[in-house]
């Protein structure tokens, strides 16, 4: 059934305040052209880590919660551990888990079912990936 | 004639099969069993291909496909040779794009609107774009309609075409064609209506509005999808050149030159959709012989129904007009914190068939300052209960996502 995707674990994240950061090393916005949503995501690198994520998303509850888990997720952590986020998340759209440090997209789980609604989970990890490359040029 | 709201809903087996509140009809309509059977009578009688092979299915299908085209003039109070079948309205809209607008100069303007969906927007922004026209907009009013005092501002002597919406997908606005009319006429220039929204709710007499295009789908008004229409005037269409060149479209080819086939078959070039064309002709018989007063009453019967519980959710907020005077049975909503993706997710767990989203129209969202809206669009099938329904799930939606 539809309802299962917003349980209390998405909610929450969907919920919690967004910020942006003042002076990114490189800030993106993309847009789905479906619905219209649009997702601006701000990076701040430092010593070839992740110092800071800022996100401020006009989209659905699962695009909020998305970016969100991206933000608490990859703060503090090693560039690397940013281009592993897609996997984990394709392996969680595919009924499979997420590793380290990815473990909290298993919220996602229940949009399996929902291919219409994947790609709202995804629209920020394609920031993401525009973020860091343009971050690293 | 006659009218019984469960009789006729009765007629869609769609609805009767599954139970689904469908109040997504402005993306696409259901079937009723008239048309269902017209289109499977045609493939097991008369499937063949259309004017050329002389054998006796070619000829039946060639009858078929024609009576149909003779269905919808006569639908549209115009003549049949003045009707242009096209695989929907945004093929229609596009062939005056292109072929109206190869005879138009450089300097010359066309008139469009901020509420217009992308299929009569973005035509014409490819037409400036290669013809180096002037595209212009006319604004909306406070409450969601086209500002039609706008007009004499907008509508210059260099104005070739207006192009509008008949009746908006998003806020259900029926735009007043005798303005919109009245100002063409008085430079001269031509008036095309993009139809799509306003066929399903009742008969239409285009040689009254006096307007030059029309633009229109099936798939909305009860018709299989693949299929439209566009209207224009005879001498439009023979002044026009032919968009798309092939089968169909000619009366005689020679290594030098091809000389065109008559309108409207100049404008049909390759083998057009037959038996969503014969679906299409059963459709309007269909609706020519409902009770139209009736239906109508019907429609804003649950419109106000629908205009009032949304009137008492303190945080939901009707984008558009909020009356019936002016309208279509399309009504969209805003609700404060919550996303109309959302919301149309929680309302499927309802068994509420919604849309959410920008409705291909960004430019009237980014005038509301909006990512999207949440639509409910009904069809003369509807019932209190489709209204209920949704009421009931949208208190649902905003207790479990505001």
């Amino acid at each position: 059934m539809s309802d299962d995707l917003y349980q209390r674990a998405i909610l929450e994240r969907a919920k919690a305040p967004a910020r942006r950061l003042d002076s990114p090393s490189a800030s993106v916005t993309v847009d789905n052209p479906l619905c219209g949503d649009r997702v601006t995501l701000d990076v701040m690198l430092e010593n070839g880590a992740i110092a800071a994520i800022g996100h401020q998303v006009r989209g659905c509850a699962l695009c909020q919660a998305s970016a969100a888990v991206i933000a608490a997720t990859l703060t503090g952590q090693a560039l690397a551990a940013a281009g592993a986020g897609r996997a984990a998340l394709d392996s969680v759209l595919k009924g499979g888990a997420a590793q380290a440090p990815w473990q909290e997209l298993a919220i996602f789980a229940p949009v399996q079912r929902h291919k219409s609604r994947q790609d709202c989970v995804r629209l920020p990890f394609e920031a993401l990936a525009q973020a860091l490359a343009q971050a690293k040029t | 004639m006659g009218f019984d709201a469960a009789t006729l809903r009765a007629e869609f087996p769609l609805l009767a099969r599954c139970g689904v509140h469908y109040l997504d009809s402005g993306a696409t309509s259901q079937l009723p069993r008239a048309v269902l059977d017209a289109v499977v009578a045609f493939e097991i009688t008369s499937r063949a291909n259309v004017l050329r092979s002389v054998h006796r299915l070619a000829e039946a299908a060639t009858e078929a496909y024609e009576g149909a085209r003779g269905d919808v003039a006569r639908y549209l109070n115009v003549a049949r040779d003045e009707v242009v079948i096209t695989s929907g309205t945004t093929a229609a809209i596009n062939i005056v794009a292109r072929s109206f607008g190869d005879m138009l100069q450089p300097g010359d303007e066309i008139v469009v609107s901020l509420i217009e969906h992308h299929a009569n927007f973005v035509p014409w922004q490819m037409l400036r774009d290669r013809r180096g026209i002037v595209l212009k907009v006319l604004p909306l009013t406070a409450d969601g309609r086209l500002d039609l005092s706008a007009l004499g501002r907008v509508v210059t002597s260099k104005c070739r075409l207006i192009a509008l919406t008949h009746a908006s997908n998003v806020t259900g606005a029926v735009t007043d064609v005798a303005s919109v009319v009245s100002a063409a006429r008085s430079v001269d220039a031509k008036v095309l209506l993009d139809g799509a929204q306003r066929v399903p709710h009742g008969p239409l007499d285009l040689a009254a509005l006096g307007i030059d295009f029309y633009a229109f789908s099936g798939h909305k008004m009860f018709a299989p999808t693949g299929i439209g229409v566009l209207w224009a005037r005879k001498a439009l269409l023979e002044a026009m050149p032919p968009l798309l060149g092939g089968g169909e479209m000619i009366r005689t080819v020679t290594i030098e030159r091809t000389i065109w086939a008559d309108v409207p078959h100049k404008f049909e070039a390759g083998t057009p959709p037959i038996a969503q064309a014969v679906g299409l002709g059963a459709a309007v018989r269909w609706l020519s012989a409902l009770d139209w007063p009736a239906v109508s009453a019907h429609e804003m019967h649950l419109t106000q129904r629908l205009l009032d519980g949304i009137g008492r959710l303190r945080w939901a907020r009707i984008v558009g007009p909020a009356e019936l005077q002016g309208r279509i049975p399309v009504v969209s909503f805003d609700i404060d914190g919550a996303h109309p993706h959302d919301i149309c997710q929680i309302l499927d767990g309802h068994g509420v068939a919604l849309r959410g989203g920008h409705h291909c129209a960004q430019p009237l969202m980014d005038h509301l300052g909006l990512a999207g809206t949440t639509r409910a669009s009904l069809a003369l099938y509807n019932n209190e209960a489709d209204i209920d329904a949704l009421l009931t799930g949208l208190d649902d939606a905003a207790a479990r996502l505001r």
